[in-house]
């Protein structure tokens, strides 16, 4: 396949961006997308320019790190799949194919196609988690958990921590990736104790941290690559009305 | 002859643990805050240290190369975790997973070490539990548990296909808890590139930041490194694309000994190469194994006619179908251990029974256990990986049986410890992945994620407090003190000469130079021959990596072929000593199988006379040989045996 790339090239996080157009030829259409931009970059480092800068690391959609915006969706046109695991057999010859970094005020762009994603370390340092410390634990079967919930709370464990729930919302609200923490949580006997005040923690770091606001288009779950579920949000409404209430 | 002292504790097998706790030195709690620790690594095993011993009190400053300790390697871990529960009442117990991984480590791994692995196994599923981990339960709301290769019991508790992601979750959660209290300060997108040592101790580092680009000096009582394995010295592994053995091998020319680096697993069941345009492999969980069945066509004809897409593996009528595990293992049959079954299917593609494109695949058919269970359990059970595969390969394997080969895996050798986990090193410690200690010659699956949060959780903190009872007295030390200087320097001099090489060729053109010279003699089959031109090319391929290497951009700022290249300098050099470690050991054992020495019926031929140890090299400068050491493994709990699993 021969295609044409649009790419957001940028310095530095306060340096200015631009699109930068480049063309690739060749391309099997086994090839994974981020194997195909090692073959653009190995054709820069040979013409001595500076490659393409892009976060990835496990290639097999678990890290959470690869995060490209590809024709105008976060990971591109592949349903259910990261950008590492999105395949050029997507494509079609002859294409032009518009590479962007996530886009929002709360992932500020480090440089090209890599972005800062602390402020999600930062919700979940905010109280998700159970604030268990090691040892003095009970015996793992002396916690029995309903089997229809136990999956429940691995449905919304699932999540990568990606961001594109983000780069889909048009608010950049993260309610998803918080809803999926919260719900995990919830939905299991050792967390229901601390259920109320990381709930409230974890949505008031979010709001400090400048995401946006849920208004509910459900754009974040069409393009969750692990299929979080808006259901999540739901229950992190209940959750979070319950922990304001009482 | 040897400076090794392994610092077993004495007693009873099964009392050295409890021995050694009950008579360690303590550090009362207000003199801990006034003790710092460096832990480097965010994986299972860095992340569970950092949070335990945030938690007792200690001041730890923990690194990772990327953005999130979150991402680390760990996270990818798929099949499972082992831990002697017995819930399912198979008869199970703490001395029979002990003597399983010794058996599958196939007798070169420190017994004493073993057995507290397994001791504290079961703790770990407990405190994984209590942090929220969804673990798999059955109807009545209890643990499920299922088999891995090398067991003949269910021991394995599992999260779906994610349960890497599922412990790293609960280590990271633990992790930001420690982070929020303070107790813990989080350095990411930071890369250690060298240790510094004052007056024999060790007592700091020096890390990038990946961001600036800057030098970083930062001070630690203890330090503990938890950076994983070096399994990406063949360039194409199952590892993470930044999985790297930069900050062992610099604690390796520092003076911390390198233990068996010839011990490599290669694992059975990963998707097969598809062009050489391609940058990893997959694997597909040895857990799959449970349900399918490994085989390829009898016929060497039918063999040839898949190969040129002329028949399809579902023509093959099931008389014609060799399940070759089955047939020459019949006790443990498609569940024999990892590198057991990788040369097995290695000998059939060998032999011209191989299928796919290149003939470098065998089939893992589910057709049977889809027949029997129905195809809901089976999607239950694997549904994430079968939509891997099926990304990947475009096929569906629901319908068509996978197509699967053998891949560089995981490393058993790494930075070599002592039963406290301290490497030659004083106040050096190295956990996980990154050190030698538990699996001898090849590992059990599922028994990576034991062994890391169980260096993490509940050995290092005992461990490291030990140590740190006799350093009370010491105050936290400047940074500007001359060590730290000079080793910085040291570092900056290293990063610029790369920088000024200014040649003609990539990083990856190298690193793939590499790992073929590496899979070729270095991989599942080994000779002298082979590996003695494995030592010529690596040393021809470092001359023309410092002579001819291009970096393009800056030395500040982000600059990833800089990192890469940091990296790949140090595989070189790894990968010349594995290569000696190899052709040193006259044996076959575990991973490491040498042509010379096999049985008439091609297993792998020990030599326990004259190879019962532990092989820890020695740095001994630029240009000169390494020197090993022997650390003699004394059996008293287990009689050896050949390893047998018909
Ligand atoms: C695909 C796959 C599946 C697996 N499945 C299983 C399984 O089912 N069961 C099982 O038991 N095992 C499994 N394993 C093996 C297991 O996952 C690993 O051995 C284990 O997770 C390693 O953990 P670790 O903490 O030692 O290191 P890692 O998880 O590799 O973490 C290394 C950490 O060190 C950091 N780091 C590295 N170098 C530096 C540096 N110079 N400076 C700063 N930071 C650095 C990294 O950023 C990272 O945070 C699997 C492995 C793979 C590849
Ligand atoms: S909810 Fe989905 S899209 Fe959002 S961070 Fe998690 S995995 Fe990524
Ligand atoms: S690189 Fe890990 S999810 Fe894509």
């Amino acid at each position: 396949m021969n295609l044409t790339l649009e790419i957001w090239r940028q310095e530095s996080p306060k340096a200015k961006g631009r699109f930068e157009t480049y063309k690739v030829q060749n391309i099997s259409p086994d090839c994974s997308f981020l194997e195909m931009l090692d073959i653009l970059n190995e054709t820069l480092i040979d013409k001595i320019q500076s490659p393409i800068n892009f976060d990835h690391d496990c290639r097999e959609g678990i890290c959470g790190m690869c995060s490209l915006y590809i024709n105008g969706r976060p990971h591109g046109p592949d349903d259910d799949v990261t950008t590492c695991q999105l395949h050029m057999r997507k494509f079609k010859d002859g294409d032009t194919i518009t590479i962007e970094p996530w886009r929002s005020k709360a992932f500020p762009v480090i440089k090209d196609l890599m972005i800062n994603r602390n402020a999600f370390d930062q919700i979940i340092q905010a109280g998700g988690y159970i604030s268990v410390t090691t040892g003095g634990v009970p015996d793992a079967n002396s916690i029995p958990v309903n089997r229809n919930d136990a999956e429940l709370a691995m449905d919304a464990a699932a999540c990568i921590g990606c961001g594109a729930c983000v780069a889909a919302c048009k608010n950049a609200s993260a309610m998803l990736f918080v809803a999926a923490k919260v719900s995990q949580f919830a939905l299991l006997p050792q967390g229901k104790i601390e259920a109320k005040d990381r709930v409230k923690a974890m949505v008031a770091k979010m709001d400090e941290l400048g995401f946006g606001n849920c208004t509910n288009t459900y754009a974040c779950e069409a393009e969750c690559p692990k299929g979080i579920s808006v259901s999540n949000i739901a229950r992190m409404n209940r959750e979070y009305m319950c922990a304001k209430v009482i | 002859m040897t400076k090794l002292n392994s610092k077993i504790p004495k007693g009873n097998l099964a009392e050295k643990w409890t021995n050694y706790k009950s008579h360690q030195n303590l550090v009362n709690p207000p003199n801990k805050p006034k003790l710092d620790i460096i832990v480097v690594g965010t994986g299972l095993a860095g992340a569970s240290a950092a949070a335990s011993l945030g938690a007792m009190g200690f001041n730890v400053k923990i690194f990772c190369i990327s953005d999130s300790p979150r991402r680390a390697h760990s996270i990818a871990a798929q099949g499972g975790i082992n831990a002697a529960k017995n819930y399912p009442n198979d008869g199970d117990s703490v001395y029979r997973l002990f003597y399983d991984t010794i058996k599958g480590g196939d007798y070169r791994a420190r017994e004493a070490n073993v057995y507290r692995l397994a001791e504290v196994s079961s703790s770990i599923i407990d405190q994984c539990v209590a942090q929220g981990v969804p673990f798999a339960r059955d109807y009545s709301g209890l643990l499920d548990n299922r088999s891995f290769g090398g067991a003949q019991v269910s021991r394995t508790f599992y999260a779906r296909g994610q349960t890497g992601q599922q412990l790293l979750l609960g280590a990271y959660g633990a992790l930001s808890h420690q982070i929020k209290t303070g107790n813990v300060k989080l350095y990411s997108r930071r890369e250690m590139l060298d240790l510094v040592i004052v007056e024999g101790k060790a007592r700091g580092i020096i890390a990038r930041d990946l961001v600036t680009g800057e030098l970083e000096k930062h001070f630690g009582h203890a330090v503990v490194v938890a950076t994983g394995g070096y399994g990406n010295v063949y360039y194409l592994s199952t590892n993470a694309m930044n999985s790297n053995t930069s900050a062992a091998w610099q604690i390796y020319k520092r003076g911390a000994f390198f233990a068996n680096p010839s011990y490599v697993q290669i694992h059975p069941t990963c998707i097969p190469v598809h062009g050489d345009y391609q940058s990893k492999l997959t694997l597909m969980s040895e857990s799959l194994r449970n349900d399918g069945r490994i085989w390829v066509p009898k016929k060497k004809e039918d063999a040839e006619k898949i190969r040129n897409k002329q028949l399809k593996a579902i023509d093959i009528k099931e008389d014609d179908r060799d399940y070759f595990l089955e047939r020459r293992y019949p006790a443990f049959g498609n569940l024999v251990p990892r590198d057991v079954a990788s040369r097995a299917a290695k000998e059939r593609c060998d032999a011209g029974f191989g299928v796919g494109n290149t003939g470098l695949a065998v089939y893992l058919d589910f057709a049977s256990a889809i027949n029997r269970l129905g195809k809901d359990v089976i999607e239950e059970r694997y549904g994430n990986l079968f939509q891997m595969y099926e990304k990947i390969v475009d096929e569906n394997p629901y319908e068509n049986p996978m197509m699967i080969y053998p891949a560089v895996h995981y490393t058993m050798g790494g930075v070599w410890v002592d039963y406290e986990l301290q490497t030659t090193i004083e106040g050096l410690f190295c956990a996980g992945e990154a050190n030698f200690s538990d699996h001898g010659a090849n590992r059990l699956g599922a028994s990576a994620l034991m062994q890391g949060l169980s260096d993490g959780y509940f050995v290092l903190p005992y461990t490291i407090q030990n140590y740190l009872s006799k350093d009370i007295k010491v105050p936290r030390m400047s940074t500007d003190l001359p060590e730290f200087n000079n080793t910085l320097n040291e570092v900056k001099e290293r990063l610029n000469k790369l920088m000024s090489i200014k040649g003609t060729k990539s990083v990856d053109h190298f690193h793939k130079k590499l790992g073929h010279i590496m899979w070729e003699y270095v991989g599942m089959g080994r000779t002298k021959a082979g590996l003695e031109m494995a030592v010529i090319l690596i040393r021809d391929l470092k001359k023309e990596f410092w002579s001819d290497l291009r970096i393009p951009g800056d030395i500040n700022g982000v600059n990833t072929e800089l990192e890469k290249a940091t990296r790949v300098a140090d595989f070189i050099e790894l990968g010349e000593l594995a290569a000696l470690d190899a052709l040193q050991r006259e044996e076959s054992c575990g991973g490491h199988f040498r042509e010379e020495h096999q049985t008439p019926e091609g297993e792998a031929l020990r030599n326990d006379n004259d190879f019962m140890f532990v092989g820890a090299w020695e740095y001994k400068g630029e240009d000169k040989s390494p020197e090993l050491h022997k650390e003699e493994l004394k059996y008293e709990a287990i009689e050896v045996k050949q390893r047998n699993y018909k």
